[in-house]
């Protein structure tokens, strides 16, 4: 995965609180091949009015936030469904770091695996951020992960991060290869395991 | 610490089944947990096509079941009308589960249905063991003292690889309640109104155990429910601590030890239960008492009143960004504040998903409906090919039937509307799923969460009811 250091775009002011992941994916389109693009695919619903034809008031729709890989959103973004595809949109859309209060536990995680940094402030540092004039007039701010620092305009914002998904992002590790290396200990935890909780194998029924 | 000072402090079960799990410790906190149970469904093909790329192997296909829930049809001869790319996503978790020696309960399998209701109807799920499935309501398993969460497509392929995931230890939350639910009431309203009360975010990051009085008087099934609701309040995952009541729910059932093996799994079992005095980073308690029957409103789980209050008003919202979402809400469900909740007619209902499809909540819905009909065209379908059986050999397809609903088969169905089953754009249902969420049921669907047995009463009356004044002078 490529490592996450600094982006440096536009922020789409998205602004909403408890953006579901049905609402950046809608279930009917999971079934398309990750191969085909998720993009297309974000915020489907919610970009559109009741005729199909994309909102002009809705902010990605905005020109201003046309390129921007950088979105700031209110609490709990990104809730409900486990789906990773919630997280494909955005990075197939080049959306690579949201900005909001809190996320959702599994999508925080799925935006890891994934390269998206999910990043905290402060509910009232985002009221600010989103009142911005850099960021309303689509100009670009600058997200440091190294430093976790959020520099907009002459503002500057300290964001939070965990620490284990900071070093993932940076390294842009892979979680399959450093599991494997430490194929000798989960051997030892199985051999160990069988023996202490024989019921945990299933039967096999006829 | 060492092993000594750890054996001696008191423990949560949450802590219990963690350390049990535990493979390595990374220098940051992080833990390597094994795995006892993977569940994987038809949207678990990312996770297979991340494998391919690999060229890896499924490392333990024994402990790694397929569900197909999500895509099957629910109506029947429905798999002659769903598309091609439908079609193919239920014979791709066939395909997929075959090339890796898993065992699949797929589409036309005695055993198939939603994941949650069948590996706990099997004896697939156990006390103490760690559950993943690519699914948010794998909390459901907590019901049974299982460490069980919801994972996304990348952790589903590691799980594939390595039957362990990485975690970093969740923060503890005990929520107690305490004291007698009003009769009438379900396992349903509890958590919805535990919703209500804490807010959709506020348990992030947190593992729930549900404790006190009120949870152990429920049932087995009202547990399930109660523990699938756990993520809709932000945390990954909830569970009750087992007791006699799981142990002989669960004795018997096909993938559970049985005889000698399974009396020596309960010997193990009784010692999960949270030491008396471990310690809870949050402590919280609700008066059961408190509870009425609870239906949402708006667009967030969070969105939910007693039935007997009003919509009510954004504009007593103190919070801004909160009061928008409310309004915003009420707009895309064609609601105004302060009408009364009993006055919100409904265009259908759906009684199934993985929250409220089991036997006790079919029975409850057809308490309702026995010999009533409907005045909204509705579906029924059973959370499993087992629970339709035991339906239709104690007559509750019947009731359904007669009363003018439609009995269907066993799946995700309409609370996701993946396999075509979906509310119709800008219709209104009265729903005993998980999500009230824009566009859940379907695209422009308006959906009212509620328990069976409101739903059912909303199916008699044609608008938001609350069940008991219809329970009147009947066997609950």
């Amino acid at each position: 995965m490529k490592p996450f250091t600094v982006l440096e775009t536009p922020a789409c002011p998205l602004g909403l609180v408890n953006v579901d992941t049905d609402q950046l994916i809608p279930a009917r389109f999971m079934q398309t091949p990750r191969s085909q693009g998720y993009g297309p695919f974000l915020l489907h619903d919610l970009r559109r009015d009741a005729n199909g034809e994309l909102r002009s008031d809705f902010p990605l729709n905005d020109p201003r936030y046309r390129d921007c890989a950088i979105m700031i959103a209110r609490k709990n973004f990104g809730c409900g469904s486990s789906r990773e595809a919630g997280v494909y949109v955005l990075v197939d859309q080049g959306i690579t770091c949201v900005i909001a209060p809190s996320f959702g536990d599994i999508f925080a995680s799925n935006s890891i695996k994934n390269g998206l940094l999910p990043a905290r402030l402060s509910e009232s540092e985002i009221e600010e951020l989103l009142a911005e004039p850099t960021v309303v007039d689509g100009r670009p701010i600058r997200v440091d992960l190294a430093n976790q620092k959020i520099i907009a305009g002459n503002r500057s914002f300290d964001f939070d991060i965990r620490a284990d998904w900071k070093k993932q992002l940076i390294n842009g590790w892979d979680d399959v290869d450093m599991t494997r290396s430490y194929a000798k200990d989960i051997e030892a935890f199985v051999a160990a395991d069988g023996g202490s909780r024989p019921w945990a194998i299933p039967r096999s029924p006829r | 610490m060492t092993k000594d000072t750890k054996a001696q402090a008191p423990q949560t079960i949450i802590d219990k089944i963690w350390a049990a799990h535990t493979i390595v410790t990374r220098e940051d906190g992080d833990c390597l947990l094994w795995v006892d149970r993977h569940f994987v469904h038809e949207g678990s093909h990312h996770g297979f096509a991340q494998l391919k790329a690999r060229g890896a192997k499924v490392a333990r296909p024994d402990l790694t079941f397929g569900m197909a829930d999500h895509y099957v049809p629910t109506r029947a001869g429905a798999e002659r009308q769903q598309p091609a790319d439908t079609r193919r996503m239920i014979r791709q978790l066939q395909e997929n589960t075959t090339l890796h020696g898993v065992t699949s309960f797929g589409e036309g399998h005695p055993r198939q249905g939603i994941a949650h209701v069948v590996a706990p109807e099997q004896g697939l799920t156990l006390p103490g063991l760690l559950i993943v499935c690519g699914d948010s309501h794998t909390s459901t398993h907590g019901a049974l003292g299982a460490y069980a969460f919801g994972i996304g497509a990348s952790e589903v392929a590691h799980v594939l690889m390595t039957q362990t995931i990485w975690q970093s230890r969740p923060k503890r939350l005990r929520l107690r309640i305490d004291g007698t639910l009003a009769p009438g009431l379900s396992a349903k309203d509890m958590a919805l109104s535990i919703i209500a009360k804490i807010g959709t975010g506020f348990a992030q990051g947190y593992a729930i155990e549900y404790a006190g009085s009120a949870v152990s008087a429920l049932s087995i099934e009202g547990r399930l429910t109660l523990c699938n609701l756990s993520i809709e309040s932000g945390s990954r995952l909830g569970m009750v601590a087992p007791d006699d009541k799981t142990f002989e729910w669960i004795r018997g059932r096909p993938f559970a030890p049985q005889g000698h093996a399974f009396d020596a799994a309960i010997e193990d079992w009784r010692k999960l239960p949270s030491d008396a005095d471990a310690e809870f980073d949050r402590e919280m308690a609700l008066d059961a008492a408190e509870i009425a029957p609870t239906v949402t409103w708006g667009t967030s789980p969070e969105h939910a009143a007693a039935i007997t209050a009003r919509i009510p008003d954004p504009a007593n919202e103190s919070v801004a960004a909160k009061a928008e979402a409310m309004r915003e809400a009420l707009d895309y469900m064609g609601l105004h504040a302060g009408m009364a909740l009993t006055d919100v007619t409904v265009d259908r209902v759906f009684i199934g998903s993985c929250t409220n499809s089991r036997i006790e909540d079919l029975r409850a819905a057809a308490a309702v409906l026995a010999g009533r009909h409907a005045k909204v065209p509705g579906l029924v379908s059973p959370g499993s090919s087992t629970v339709k059986r035991q339906a239709e050999e104690e007559g509750l397809d019947r009731i359904f039937l007669d009363a003018g609903l439609e009995w269907g088969g066993a799946g995700c169905s309409m609370c996701v509307g993946m396999n075509g089953d979906v509310v119709p754009e800008g219709e209104r249902c009265a729903s005993t799923t998980n999500r009230n969420f824009k566009g859940r049921q379907g695209k422009g669907s308006r959906t009212h969460l509620m328990s069976p047995a409101m739903a059912a009463a909303a199916a008699v009356t044609g608008h938001l009811t609350d069940s008991r004044a219809l329970l009147e002078g009947r066997k609950p």
